[in-house]
Parts: structure tokens; C-alpha cells; sequence
């Protein structure tokens, strides 16, 4: 008994310490921690490929396995989304009716700007992105808006990420409590799952980058917006964010949101956020 | 317009690698649109890389090539500037050309 007595302490003493634990934790998660959470995330991608360099994570699929970036490396000679670019820019350049350009609509005339979307803006307290920003200039200059999905509106964000290639992705969480909560709406998005088959987006992009989904292999989240929009062969065509939610959510049989619902906006804020320092790399392309 | 047609050619000495890629539809005739019209086919029927007048790549195409078709051949007998001529023809009888020197 004496000699039990020293371990029913210790073991008093761990409990405690557990609980205590435990509460702290319990309080760290309740108040949402931005900075702790995008230093985490890019922390497990990190651990989970350590022969990868932060910068390779923007190249999705084709950083995962080395046959597949020596596709990558032939197909970037010749890259697929050339014809879309091209187009992009013509479209940027040409003057709306009544004179002006989506120059007049951006900060810097819009080049080199992509890093910075989606923000959040203080005034209307929602999330703004790019593509919600091009419809909303055109709107202002007497424009129809494009569609959100694909051809003209993923010409132009093609053009303008590629004025940006290679800087990092910096989004910034003012000090006001809507932006914090539609960053923590955006989280809740990523990590809750939906739809028949009952994934959530980190089902396949942060518990399994790099396996196999059927033919493909998944991309890890991080980074992952970084190339948009992107060229998929399986589209033989060009996409946009909202084009990849959308598919997203269908293909894991749920009902997909309207694109630019203000739930894949903060959707795209939380996950830009936590891939704040890597570089933009769009347009893409994507198997 | 801008042409439709990209093209990389690079001499590795002996050889000369080609790349190209074209802009085109190419529609089956199967499919159908939003409305549920039958998309008429419209596709390359030929494709032709020429060196100094001589054919070194000769593509009979029909449907069933992809959408924006990737071209990829090596050749022999060509010299660094070389020129070489690259048209197509599809079954409208569009057409479209253009010319590449050989790096």
C-alpha cells in the first residue's frame, strides 16, 4: 500500500493536469486565432511532405508524385491555358461603352493585385472577391456581368493572377469582429461535411492530398487557390474559384451554392488566408 | 485575331523537335447545347507542317481529336532558323496558317 501511494498521487496530480489542460484548450478554441491557425495548417502540410518547399504546394496535384511533375514541367513549355491569357488580356484592355477600362476599377490599374483578393471590406462587411469585383465594375460601367464559372470572367482573372505570378498571397483580417466572423464561417465551411458521400473539403484536401480520388490525385488545400483559375483537361477548358466550389459540391453529391454565395466567399477568404506567403501561380493547369 | 496556332520548334542537333497547338472546337456533331440544339461538327481535317515546301507531318483528322488539339513530332534533315509552315483546314473550310523558325 505505502508503495502504491507515491502513484495514486502522480496519477491524481496527471489528472489535474489534464483537466487543466483541457480548459485551456477549450478556451483557445473559442476564441478564433487566425494567425495560430494559418501557422498550424501550413505546419501539418509541412510534417505531412517534407521534401516539399512551401512554393511547391501551389502547384497542386503535380507537386504530389514525381511522374506527375515531369508532366507538369512539359506541359508549363506549352501550357494549355496560353489561348485563355491571351484573350484575358485583349478583354482587360478593351474600353467599356461608355470609355473606361477595368483599369479604372482597381487598385494599380489592377495589375499585379491578385494576391490581395479576396479582402474584406469594411464598409459593405462582407468579403469581396476578385471575380465579385470584375462583375461589380462591369455593373457600374453599364456592363452586363459575366458568368461566374468559366470563359470571359476565368479569361480575365487569368490574366490578371498572371500579372502576379510570384507574389505571395497576402490577405489581411482587419481588426473587426464581421471579418473575423466570416473567416471563422469560411473554417466552418471547409471542415463540415455535406452532401451523399458525406465529405467535407478537408476530407479529401487535407486528410488525403496526394491519394487517389478514382483517376485523380488530390491536391492539398494549401495553396491551393494560389493557381486560380485554372485549365482542367477534364473541363477542356478554363475555371474559376466559383467553378471549382461548385464542382466540388456536386461531386461529392451535395447541392451546390449559388456561385459568389456569401458562404464560398468566406469560404475563400479562410482558405486564401491560411495560404498567406505562397506565392499566386495562376492560371493553372490541372489534369 | 490573334493566330490560332502555337508552335515551338528546337533543333537537338541531328533532329528537331516540334510542339504546337491549335485553337479550334472541335465539335463532334453529337453533342447539344443548353437549348438542347444539336452543336453542327466542326472539326480539322488536316493538319500539315511543312519544311522548306516538303510535308514532314501530315494529320488526317476527324471528331474524335480533343478540343484545342496538342501536336508533338521530331523530324530529321532541318538546321537551326530553318522556317517551317504549319496550316490546317477543317470540314467548313476555315483555314488558318503560320510560320515558326527553328531554334
Amino acid at each position: 500500500m505505502t508503495m502504491r501511494l507515491p502513484i495514486r498521487l502522480a496519477s491524481v496530480a496527471l489528472a489535474l493536469a489534464v483537466v487543466a489542460l483541457a480548459g485551456l484548450s477549450a478556451r483557445a478554441a473559442d476564441t478564433p486565432d487566425p494567425v495560430a491557425d494559418a501557422k498550424a495548417f501550413q505546419k501539418f502540410f509541412k510534417d505531412r511532405f517534407p521534401n516539399l518547399k512551401p512554393e511547391d504546394f501551389v502547384n497542386g496535384p503535380y507537386s504530389m508524385n514525381e511522374d506527375l511533375h515531369r508532366q507538369w514541367e512539359e506541359k508549363e513549355q506549352f501550357p494549355p491555358y496560353e489561348f485563355a491569357l491571351e484573350a484575358g488580356k485583349e478583354m482587360f484592355a478593351k474600353p467599356f461603352k461608355n470609355g473606361k477600362t477595368y483599369a479604372d476599377c482597381f487598385p494599380s490599374g489592377g495589375i499585379g493585385i491578385r494576391q490581395n483578393y479576396p479582402y474584406f471590406d469594411e464598409k459593405e462587411g462582407k468579403v469581396i472577391t476578385l471575380e465579385l469585383a470584375l462583375n461589380r465594375c462591369r455593373e457600374a460601367n453599364g456592363e452586363a456581368p459575366l458568368s461566374y464559372v468559366k470563359d470571359d470572367m476565368a479569361s480575365l482573372t487569368a490574366y490578371m493572377a498572371y500579372t502576379s505570378r510570384g507574389k505571395p498571397m497576402d490577405i489581411k483580417i482587419p481588426n473587426d469582429p464581421r471579418a473575423l466572423e466570416a473567416y471563422e464561417n469560411g473554417k466552418r465551411y471547409f471542415y463540415t461535411r455535406r452532401g451523399q458521400l458525406n465529405f467535407s473539403c478537408a476530407t479529401c484536401h487535407v486528410q488525403s492530398p496526394g491519394e487517389r480520388i478514382r483517376a485523380e490525385i488530390l491536391a492539398p488545400a494549401l495553396g491551393i487557390l494560389n493557381a486560380m483559375p485554372i485549365y482542367r483537361s477534364e473541363w477542356s477548358g478554363m475555371g474559376t474559384t466559383s467553378r471549382r466550389f461548385t464542382t466540388c459540391n456536386s461531386q461529392i453529391r451535395g447541392v451546390p451554392l449559388s456561385p459568389q454565395d456569401d458562404d464560398y466567399r468566406d469560404l475563400e477568404y479562410f482558405l486564401s488566408y491560411v495560404s498567406n506567403g505562397l506565392p499566386i501561380s495562376g492560371p493553372g493547369a490541372r489534369p | 485575331m490573334a493566330s490560332t496556332i502555337r508552335v515551338r520548334a528546337i533543333s537537338n542537333g541531328d533532329t528537331t523537335e516540334v510542339q504546337a497547338l491549335v485553337q479550334h472546337p472541335m465539335d463532334t456533331g453529337l453533342v447539344k447545347d443548353a437549348q438542347g440544339q444539336t452543336i453542327p461538327p466542326h472539326f480539322i481535317q488536316q493538319l500539315t507542317f511543312e519544311h522548306n515546301g516538303k510535308k514532314v507531318f501530315l494529320a488526317n483528322w476527324g471528331p474524335a481529336v480533343s478540343k484545342d488539339p496538342y501536336v508533338k513530332f521530331a523530324f530529321k534533315g532541318a538546321n537551326k532558323g530553318d522556317e517551317i509552315k504549319i496550316s490546317w483546314v477543317d470540314n467548313k473550310g476555315a483555314n488558318d496558317a503560320t510560320t515558326a523558325k527553328i531554334q
